[in-house]
């Protein structure tokens, strides 16, 4: 069984965002991680390729500047290789200019049983480039599972809904985009972080991919800015220090409001 | 200026349009001359009625789509129209499983770019101009498009007030779908419900729900515990449903419910943004949080630094005193 799992390496979380005011996109200049979103899916893959008695996992990313501290996280936690497309072409792809490129990669990897995704990343959560992509490839899908298994060329997954969860089956290969709550991602052991700087990141171009240049990047994002603003900002109100009568000040306020 | 035509992608459950259909509808009468629903689904005529009633002159069905994922199907018969000559200017839907799922396929299918999250559309010249709320709802951010239509845009639950234009039922129109071919067969074979307890997220005036601060899964009977004195629906953060703490359905925030109640409790959540964007709508906001520098204190018209194991059961015990 072999697996390829998207992942995004994205600004430390921790350090609030910033929106380049020239270029209008996300500021991703400094360290990059591996989105969290992300590490279930690597989770997933690894535990699917172990059920399965072979085969690997391998990922997918695309990056600037050559960037791979968030891909070596994942190959620690025990994936096989990884692919990076970086090229200053693809700063300001939209959400499909990134489906292009990432559907070129994962063309690259023979025998993919299965591509993983996450439903969304963290930083820009457009949530549609697992459907783009599995589109673009011509592979069936299923978004949100909250939990997989495979059985022959089938996958089975639990798919969440807004009632509860929908039990689906979809024929291999095929893609999947996992939820946060899919399984426990393993922390890396200081073995596999070893093991990780060895491991071949398979570095490449968009022309390596056979993408046209006017895809991706600002050619190819059928979109533009025209303005960033502050939105109106929520007023703060009271805050208080719990001295024992806080339940007496919630009343008070609800009671305000008419709603008791 | 307003464009010529809007298609809505239409949701509904057992026969009742989803209200976020009809905020969509609402808000694209404002915004075209015809506005059309598209419907993936074998009971279009039973909800033509209030599909016309909110503005949609026609509702083009791929009727039942027999268990089948919605996104290949009803975005290739999409495609199958617009590319037949039949193309508006734009196609929008909710950001929910079936919108993401169909405007992702769609926009691959027609080489387009889909906007998302939106909160906000207006018309300028001839090209729609969506406005997107990011880092947690400080910023927004308003983009247009640049290529040829139809664009496509997805927009989130409560953005606009559904009002009804009193219009008389929509005609139902079947379009072919054409064969997914590879892309077909993922098949829902089973579905399960998960009860919820009191009112829904939708619709409460009141909703409480907890977070991680609550520590461990059983201390969310105390969050069950106040909904049910306050009849609020009970509410959850990401973090616990990630957890398995409560089911899926109670999430609020960006990737679960919106919620625009009168009263938000929000009990032992820090304010991630993933959760802000579903609340922060709500017109007042109570929080009871053990950090003071928790970002949930910055939204809150009264907020509590205090352990909510200690807050929750006084108030609880005052509730009941009443």
């Amino acid at each position: 069984m072999n697996v390829v799992v998207c992942v995004k390496q994205i600004p430390d979380p921790a350090d609030p965002g910033a929106l380049d005011p020239t270029t209008k996109t996300l500021k991703r200049d400094g360290k990059l991680i591996l989105d969290e979103s992300d590490s279930y899916g690597v989770e997933m893959a690894l535990q699917l390729v172990t059920t399965a008695g072979g085969g690997e996992v391998t990922l997918v990313s695309m990056a600037p500047n050559g960037e791979v501290s968030g891909l070596r996280t994942a190959l620690a936690m025990g994936a096989a290789k990884a692919i990076l497309v970086s090229d200053d072409a693809l700063a300001g792809s939209d959400a499909l200019g990134t489906a292009k490129v990432l559907a070129k990669a994962i063309q690259r990897v023979e025998g993919a049983d299965l591509v993983l995704t996450a439903t969304e990343s963290s930083d820009g959560y457009t949530g549609t480039v697992p459907e783009q992509i599995a589109g673009l490839l011509d592979l069936p899908s299923v978004t949100f599972a909250k939990s997989i298994s495979v059985e022959g060329s089938t996958v089975k997954i639990q798919r969440q809904t807004e009632a509860g969860y929908d039990d689906v089956e979809c024929p291999l290969p095929a893609l999947v985009s996992v939820t946060a709550g899919v399984v426990e991602p393993r922390y890396p052991s200081f073995k596999g972080i070893m093991a990780a700087k060895s491991k071949p990141v398979d570095t490449l171009t968009v022309a390596d991919l056979g993408l046209d240049a006017s895809q991706v990047g600002w050619a190819g994002a059928g979109q533009q800015i025209v303005s960033i603003t502050e939105a109106p900002a929520r007023e703060a109100g009271e805050v208080f220090e719990d001295d024992g009568t806080a339940a007496e000040k919630i009343v008070a306020f609800l009671d305000d409001l008419k709603v008791l | 200026m307003a464009l010529s035509k809007i298609w809505v992608l239409a949701e509904a459950n057992d026969g009742k349009v989803t209200t976020t259909t009809l905020e969509l509808l609402t808000k694209a009468r404002s915004l075209a001359d015809t506005v059309e629903a598209i419907y993936g689904g074998g009971d279009a005529d039973a909800i033509a009625g209030q599909l016309g009633e909110f503005g949609a002159s026609k509702v083009y069905t791929t009727g039942d789509l027999a268990g089948a994922l919605p996104g290949v199907p009803v975005s290739g018969a999409i495609a199958a129209l617009v590319e037949g000559g039949n193309a508006p200017d734009a196609i929008i839907a909710a950001t929910s499983y079936v919108g993401r799922d169909i405007a992702g396929r769609l926009s691959a299918k027609l080489d387009r770019t889909v906007i998302t999250n939106n909160t906000d559309l207006e018309v300028d010249g001839s090209s729609l101009v969506t406005t997107e709320p990011v880092f947690g709802g400080t910023t927004d951010v308003k983009t247009t498009f640049t290529a040829a239509g139809p664009h496509l845009v997805l927009v989130r639950p409560k953005s606009f007030v559904a009002e009804s234009a009193g219009g008389g039922a929509a005609a139902v129109e079947t379009i072919a779908v054409p064969d997914g071919g590879k892309s077909a067969g993922a098949k829902v074979v089973n579905r399960h419900v998960e009860e919820r307890e009191g009112p829904s997220l939708d619709e409460a005036a009141i909703v409480v729900s907890g977070g991680r601060g609550l520590g461990e899964q059983d201390k969310y009977a105390l969050v069950e515990e106040l909904a049910k004195l306050l009849s609020a629906a009970p509410g959850a953060s990401r973090a616990i449903v990630d957890a398995g703490w409560v089911p899926y359905s109670y999430q609020v925030g960006q990737t679960g419910k919106v919620v625009k109640p009168t009263v938000y409790i929000a009990a032992g959540i820090s304010g991630a943004t993933q959760h802000m964007v579903g609340m922060k709508g709500s017109k007042n906001i109570i929080a009871i949080n053990k950090d003071a520098e928790a970002p949930i204190f910055a939204v809150s018209d009264l907020g509590i630094v205090g352990d909510v194991h200690k807050v929750l059961p006084q108030l609880i015990e005052a509730l009941k005193a009443r």
